[in-house]
């Protein structure tokens, strides 16, 4: 059973809802991963999952852009449900960007060619306008001067944001980050971080899976904590932290919060 | 206030798990895997039937020749008359508890080595002792025991002596050549690299002709060194180079910091490679190595070639006696299946080897 | 007090402890045994060479060589040099090699993709082929399959044929073949003609993609345009099918194209012993590549056609071509084994030549120079390719 806990509305904005789960399961094998989850997401809103591992965060994104597949339950994704039609998985795909902990940048392409690569070939954008627009993000994310590097020769902290970039590219509605400060180095994680916020600030939907609790305090709406395939409890990022409603959430917050 | 979580019973789709999910998984899981189920499934109905009534129904197991040819499937008969001689071909037939047993020692000595814990220097002594027993046992003259020439060595014994002591004799050359290789003095290096390619660029019959045509021109006259002792040479210089490369390969990849730690605790060049280099480098590269052995095991059967009876040729002599002519599939099944247990026991030896490398065991 | 000099070559070392001059005094000693081997080896075969009278030099390469070879590219009878002889055989060796080089990759991508297929059973098959093929020397196989032919195929009067016009006996396999034709000639130019036409449209569309972004369905144009241009000329001439077809006259057949059963079994050798070493550097390969770069381009909305091209295969390939070439370059060596069932291949005329002639060294020097060519270029090749691909990093 979970809690649907209604969100303050001053960041909510209108039109429906981005993302919907309705009492979604997904079992690997005989490990019941998703415990019926029932999840809405609103345009602009931004969500911070944590928890501890194994309690299926990581799945839960997964979910939405159809690399993981569900097995009961309905997923909405900006009016399209997700199901084993190609057209629709295509269409969401296209509108959903995803950050992934280990980047997975393509190596043998240059930074601008990974980033021009899905205007290129899904949006069908002619070279030069993906170039350009390559070129702005490139801007965006602070790292315009590497465009002609390869990945390999970058660090980790760039690396992240050419992904971020990347993603960007393909003008999504939504993005999805899965853990991905996890796999940097300490001193690089502010600069994820900072585009991220940026990102935030200019009202991007954002689902990010993080143990970043400052980044939760200074850009969520809401906070959930998800543990054993079932969102235990979410709220407001004061909320959240102040008064856990919990055991098992006031644990985990006195594990990571130390 | 505290929210028990229910554990819900719900289970999975029943189409996902157990034998039914494992089915549609597995076997069925979209159209195109469906059809290639269904076509190999058929294929395999058509074929497995009819080889088993060939192999275990209609065959002949002690019969003779003749009375194989009446049987409508396979003749293992062929097989169970002329076991001794494929095996051993033509060693005298009393004495052939003597190769016996030396084939004994080595599956001995190789099952023992199995385990990396008993990889310490009591083992490399046995080892030295092993190999000395064997061929002792294969030559005899002292002891007792008759002598027996190479010339009458054969089968499956000739098979593993020219696999084991090639390796063994081509190990040390190769970590030689290795190192002369990455060496900075330009002349030693030069020679390694030629000898290296040169050898890996040619076949191993090339070098077989050479070794059973062309190694008597080098002798002073009078000077007979016997057939097999040349093949083996071939062996050796054709496997040195090849163990030669994976080597190197193990010596690129020790990070420059070991030979600069031992190079500041004032090693010399020798105590550094066989106190901190090979020990590392060698290790890393054992499964390759593993599977240089595979590769000379299965390239003794080229000795056949140049006409000496190892296994292979062994089974070819009874072929070609008219009694037991036409019976090739049998008979090179036989064979077969002596080399697939052979080298299919060592790859997967070198497979857990990796495996157990790579945990950093 | 000790002064210490600037240059410390100013001291004087006895120069077996200066390690420069070490590794000069070890280089000399080294040569020098070397060279007294080899002066050693040298002296003792040119003594032995005339205590048995055997000639030196090559000009036996225009001498007659009085053999008769089984197949051959080119004309070639008794008559011929050894010389020509030599030639007929590496022709030989090159003809198996490369149609056993491109059976071999085929066959190998298909059993690797194979092996890495959803399907358990397809898998496992994969598998065991891999496994069973691997373990059993190729000249074990190359026997058996010789054996087959001659023991089960029957006599061309009672040839089996799977039909389509194709015979198997044990005097080889007679194909039905299409009668020469004029046709022929232009279907081949046609053919040509295309290949040029779909490169030129391929650097077009590439072109106009970069421009407007449209995408041009290049691989299915090219196709139709490579087989649909031959045919359209084969029908222009008229639709020509009259078919050479292999007729029993006497005791064997005649017309028709026959592959000997020497080069069915060397071929049938060769190939599915190489192909599951070729299956195991593909799956390799394929495997190289990390899961997350497969979902990263999916994240990104690329069809799945897309994401192989794109994504996957290059990296891939980078971690395929070299093992790869070693693979091809061990089939091309390995097709030196046709010496134990008669395939008239280079080392097989070559060793007739040495048994005939006794110029064993020249021989045996000439089958290494030919395989170290092989070799040699393979490795330029492979060395190009993959400066050529080197990903870039720090």
């Amino acid at each position: 059973m979970n809690e649907e806990i209604s969100i303050n509305t001053e960041k909510q904005t209108s039109q429906g809802l981005m993302i919907e789960f309705i009492d979604v399961h997904k079992w690997f094998g005989e490990f019941h991963v998703l415990r019926g989850i029932d999840l809405t997401v609103s345009r602009q809103e931004r969500i911070v999952i944590c928890g501890p591992s194994g309690s299926g965060k990581s799945t839960l994104i997964r979910c939405i852009n159809r690399l993981e597949e569900h097995q009961r339950g309905r997923i909405i994704v900006d009016g399209t449900e997700l199901t084993n039609n190609i057209k629709n998985i295509e269409k969401i795909r296209a509108e959903v960007g995803m950050v992934f902990q280990h980047f997975n940048l393509f190596p043998h392409l240059n930074i601008v060619e990974n980033l021009a690569l899905g205007p290129i070939w899904v949006r069908k954008v002619p070279k030069k306008e993906a170039e350009e627009t390559a070129m702005y993000y490139l801007e965006k994310v602070h790292i315009a001067e590497q465009a002609r590097k390869y990945p390999g020769q970058l660090s980790g902290g760039q690396q992240q944001r050419v992904a971020i970039a990347r993603s960007l590219c393909m003008n999504p509605k939504v993005m999805l980050f899965d853990e991905p400060t996890s796999a940097l180095d300490p001193e690089m994680i502010k600069e994820v971080l900072d585009v991220m916020i940026e990102l935030a600030q200019e009202g991007m939907t954002m689902i990010v899976v993080t143990h970043e609790m400052g980044f939760a305090r200074s850009v969520a709406h809401r906070v959930l904590f998800m543990d054993f395939g079932k969102i235990v409890e979410g709220n407001t990022p004061e909320e959240f932290f102040a008064n856990p409603k919990h055991e098992r959430t006031r644990l985990f917050l006195s594990q990571i919060l130390h | 206030m505290e929210q028990a979580v229910q554990a819900e019973e719900l289970r999975p789709p029943i189409t996902s798990v157990g034998f039914i999910g494992w089915l549609k998984n597995n076997l069925f899981n979209g159209v195109l895997n469906s059809i290639l189920t269904i076509m190999t499934l058929f294929f395999l109905w058509k074929v497995i039937p009819p080889i088993f009534r060939w192999a275990f129904i209609d065959s002949a197991w002690h019969t003779t020749g003749q009375a194989c040819r009446q049987a409508a499937g396979a003749c293992w008969s062929i097989i169970y008359t002329n076991f001794r001689f494929m095996i051993f071909g033509f060693y005298p037939f009393e004495q052939q508890w003597r190769p016996f047993v030396a084939m004994m020692i080595l599956f001995g000595l190789l099952f023992y080595s199995r385990n990396r814990n008993h990889w310490k220097k009591p083992l490399a002594y046995a080892w030295i002792i092993g190999l000395f027993t064997m061929g002792l046992l294969m030559k005899g003259g002292i002891f007792g025991l008759k002598s027996v020439e190479s010339t009458q060595w054969g089968g499956l014994p000739l098979t593993l002596l020219l696999a084991v002591f090639g390796l063994t004799a081509a190990y040390p050359l190769g970590v030689i050549l290795a190192l002369g290789r990455r060496s900075k003095m330009r002349g030693v290096k030069v020679l390694c690299i030629l000898y290296i390619e040169l050898i890996r660029g040619v076949p191993l019959i090339s070098l077989l002709f050479m070794s059973s045509i062309i190694f008597p021109l080098f002798l002073p006259e009078g000077i007979n060194i016997n057939k097999i002792l040349r093949a083996q040479a071939a062996i050796i210089l054709f496997t040195a180079a090849y163990i030669a490369e994976v080597v190197r390969g193990g010596l690129q990849g020790m990070s420059r910091g070991q030979y600069e730690a031992a190079e500041s605790i004032g090693l010399n060049y020798y105590l550094t490679m066989r106190l901190v280099i090979l020990p590392q480098a060698l290790k890393i590269v054992i499964p390759p190595t593993v599977s240089i052995l595979i590769s000379a095991f299965k390239d003794t059967s080229l000795v056949v070639i140049i006409a000496l009876f190892e296994l292979l040729k062994t089974t070819q002599s009874v072929l070609s006696n008219p009694e037991w002519m036409g019976f090739s599939r049998e008979a090179y099944f036989f064979v077969a299946i002596f080399y697939f247990l052979g080298c299919f026991s060592m790859s997967n030896y070198s497979r857990r080897l990796e495996r157990e490398l790579s945990r950093g065991d | 007090m000790k002064e210490f000099s600037d240059s410390p070559a100013s001291e004087k070392i006895p120069f077996w402890f200066d390690p420069k001059k070490r590794a000069i005094l070890f280089q000399f000693i080294t040569f020098c045994m070397v060279g007294l081997l080899a002066y050693y080896l040298i002296s003792n075969t040119l003594i032995n060479l005339k205590r048995q009278n055997i000639a030196t030099g090559f000009s036996f390469l225009h001498k007659e060589s009085s053999f008769e070879i089984g197949e051959s590219l080119i004309a070639y009878s008794a008559a011929s040099t050894y010389g020509r002889a030599l030639l007929v055989g590496a022709l030989n060796t090159i003809k198996v090699a490369f149609v056993g080089i491109v059976i071999t990759i085929i066959l190998g991508t298909f059993i690797g993709v194979a092996r890495l297929s959803t399907n358990w059973l397809i898998s496992k098959l994969a598998a065991i082929y891999i496994e069973v093929m691997q373990d059993i020397p190729v000249l074990l196989q190359l026997f058996f399959w010789y054996a087959i032919f001659y023991e089960t195929l029957p006599s061309p009067r009672e040839a089996v044929s799977p039909g389509a016009g194709i015979f198997m006996s044990n005097r080889g396999v007679a194909f039905t073949i299409p009668e020469a034709h004029p046709a022929h000639k232009s279907m081949l130019l046609a053919f040509v003609a295309a290949c040029m036409i779909v490169y030129l449209i391929r650097r077009w569309a590439r072109k106009r993609q970069e421009k407007t972004g449209q995408f041009f369905p290049t691989f299915r144009v090219g196709i139709a345009i490579v087989l649909g241009l031959p045919f359209i000329t084969w029908l222009a001439f008229g639709a020509p099918m009259e078919m050479d077809v292999p007729k029993l006259i006497g005791f064997n057949f005649e017309g028709g194209l026959t592959v000997s059963p020497e080069f069915i079994a060397l071929l049938l050798g060769l190939v599915l012993y190489t192909a599951a070493f070729v299956a195991e550097v593909v799956r390799a390969g394929i495997q190289s590549v990390s899961k997350g770069q497969r979902e990263a381009a999916m994240s990104i909305g690329l069809r799945p056609a897309l994401v192989l091209n794109l994504v996957i295969l290059p990296q891939a390939l980078r971690v395929i071509v070299p093992p790869l070439t070693s693979q091809m370059l061990n089939l091309t060596k390995n097709s030196s084994l046709a010496v134990a069932i008669g395939y008239p291949d280079f080392v097989s005329v070559a060793n007739t030549t040495i048994n005939q002639t006794g110029q064993s060294i020249e021989g045996v020097a000439l089958i290494m120079v030919v395989y170290l060519f092989f070799s040699l270029s393979t490795s330029a090749f492979m060395n190009w390719y993959n400066r050529k691909v080197a990903l870039v990093e720090r």
